[in-house]
């Protein structure tokens, strides 16, 4: 138990009739990157959505910092640590810069991030902070929901698919961050499509295959062909080969 | 001069129907909530003020003070109860089958409790006060108060949208229900303090409806009309939009009943669908929340 700063236990969930979320079951360390991969359609949203409480949990158990929250709604879970930055950003397009920040403190906990922070960490969102979030590039909308998320000092940060529709020098600069998040006392849990930049970020990766676990380890003690069986669902025995 | 007076008239009329429009349009914008019972609220809430108001001792003028925060309150329960129930069935056309089915139990009530009778809020010789800058133009006391009012409560509004942080959360709400849940933000409360301030201002608009001329049971779907054509001319989602909307139908009706007097619906109508043409989102829309 000690040491274990979010488990997930036998979590079961579904999407209308589908199964999403397979009996999965995980533990993140504080002060690590827990990555989860996985094809589109693998339930990988699904199960972060499910951790923060915005999706309904069919069975199972989430636990952050000793404490069952499996019964709590969603602004109570963000008040106890847990923020995600949602898939696709989720910015409130009609508001600026720094009131999407500022609505982020709601249910702030006390510690090291404020909107300062923030700017401090994007230096490019000071001088736009009035500007409509609406009127932000892809890249700069992603930041901002970063710090939304931040702001709210959450000790496990989970982050949806930060690459997605982004281009790769931007997603580069984004993912610099997470140093310096890490120093701060942030855990971080993501989710990313893009294997090859959750195994360079990651200390752990979590491989989901149609919401069922296929593989777990750190990405240096995995092989590259265990990782490609278990993301597209392949017999890893004997090397018979994906047809290229 | 007779022609400016009619154009001064419908600016006034224009200030009453904006102050009638402002909560539907604060109520659909945010909830996306076409509240068909709106005029009855305002029927409802001068009634309050003929029963309640007397025994206060206060003047009827100042009804508002005792019949305003009645309907404030009763605006967060009536969110928090069935209106997020229907809500919560995820299709529109249960929440408008709802105040649908309030506006129809709402007059018949009345009609059970008052008769069909019209009723106006007595205050007295103010009624009869007024300006006369010269022998054709006359602007009554109560209406240009009605006017002041519209315009300080729609200052009002955006000042608390914009500057306030309950602001921040009913137009982050309003963008994006789910996102706003993923920052802490109980969406259900939002909901209520919006339809409280909702039905605060239509508290005002059946208070100012009864001080001007009169209300009967029946009177709530009119009302509900003229507003509805106001928040759709001056373009929904903008509060100074509604009260030009406002205006622009008030002239347009008073210039139609110059013409002939029964021409003053018919030409607030034809103004109406002639935006609805011409510019279907509203001769001021900006798409930005408020």
């Amino acid at each position: 138990m000690s040491g274990r700063l979010l488990e997930v236990d036998e979590l079961t969930v579904h999407h209308g009739q589908l199964c999403a979320v397979d009996h999965v079951s995980f533990a993140v360390d504080p002060g690590e990157v827990y990555a989860i991969i996985g094809a589109n359609g693998a339930g990988k949203s699904t199960l972060l959505r499910a951790i923060v409480g915005v999706h309904p949990v069919t069975s199972g158990r989430i636990v952050l910092a000793g404490e069952d929250v499996t019964g709590i709604p969603a602004r109570g879970r963000l008040s106890r640590g847990l923020a995600l930055v949602p898939e696709g950003r989720r910015l409130f397009p009609s508001l600026s810069v720094e009131e999407n920040l500022k609505v982020g403190t709601v249910r702030a906990r006390p510690g090291p991030f404020d909107i300062a922070r923030v700017y401090e960490l994007f230096p490019w969102m000071l001088e736009r902070r009035r500007q409509r979030a609406a009127r932000l590039s892809g890249g700069e909308q992603q930041a901002v929901a970063i710090g939304r998320a931040l702001v709210a000092n959450p000790s496990v940060l989970l982050l949806d698919e930060l690459s997605l529709g982004l281009a790769p020098v931007v997603v580069q600069r984004i993912y610099a961050i997470l140093p310096e998040l890490l120093a701060s006392g942030v855990t971080v849990l993501l989710v990313e499509q893009d294997v090859s930049q959750a195994l360079r970020v990651a200390n752990r990766v979590h491989c989901l295959l149609e919401g069922r676990t296929t593989l777990e380890g750190s990405p240096a003690g995995l092989r590259r062909a265990d990782i490609e069986a278990a993301y597209f669902g392949l017999r890893s025995s004997g090397g018979a080969g994906v047809p290229a | 001069m007779t022609w400016l007076n009619a154009i001064l008239q419908g600016l006034l009329l224009g200030g009453f129907y904006a102050l009638f429009a402002c909560g539907l349009s604060l109520l659909f914008g945010v909830m996306g909530i076409i509240n068909l019972a709106h005029g009855d609220f305002a029927v409802i809430a001068g009634y309050v003020a003929v029963v309640l108001v007397p025994s206060t001792g206060l003047p009827m003028v100042l009804g508002f003070l005792v019949v305003v925060p009645i309907f404030a309150l009763g605006g967060y329960i009536l969110q928090r109860t069935l209106f997020q129930s229907a809500l919560r069935r995820g299709d529109p056309m249960t929440i408008l089958l709802v105040t649908f089915g309030l506006s129809v139990i709402t007059e018949n009530a009345l009609l059970q409790a008052f008769s069909a009778n019209g009723q106006s809020l007595n205050i007295g010789s103010l009624i009869a006060d007024s300006i006369n800058p010269n022998r054709v133009v006359s602007i009554s006391d109560i209406s240009l108060v009605v006017l002041g009012v519209a315009v300080v409560l729609l200052a009002g509004l955006q000042l608390l949208l914009s500057r306030t942080s309950i602001g921040r959360m009913i137009r982050a709400v309003a963008d994006d229900r789910e996102a706003a849940e993923l920052v802490g933000i109980d969406h259900r409360h939002v909901f209520g303090i919006a339809a409280a301030i909702a039905l605060a201002t239509v508290a005002l608009a059946g208070l100012a409806s009864g001080m001007i001329t009169e209300f009967a049971p029946s009177s709530g779907t009119a009302n509900l009309l003229f507003a509805f054509e106001a928040v759709v001319i001056g373009g929904i989602g903008s509060l100074w939009g509604t009260l030009a909307g406002g205006m622009v139908l008030g002239v347009a009706q008073q210039i139609g009943a110059q013409i002939n007097p029964s021409y003053q619906i018919l030409a607030g109508h034809v103004v109406f669908l002639a935006v609805l043409a011409v510019r279907s989102r509203g001769l001021f829309a900006v798409r930005e929340a408020a």
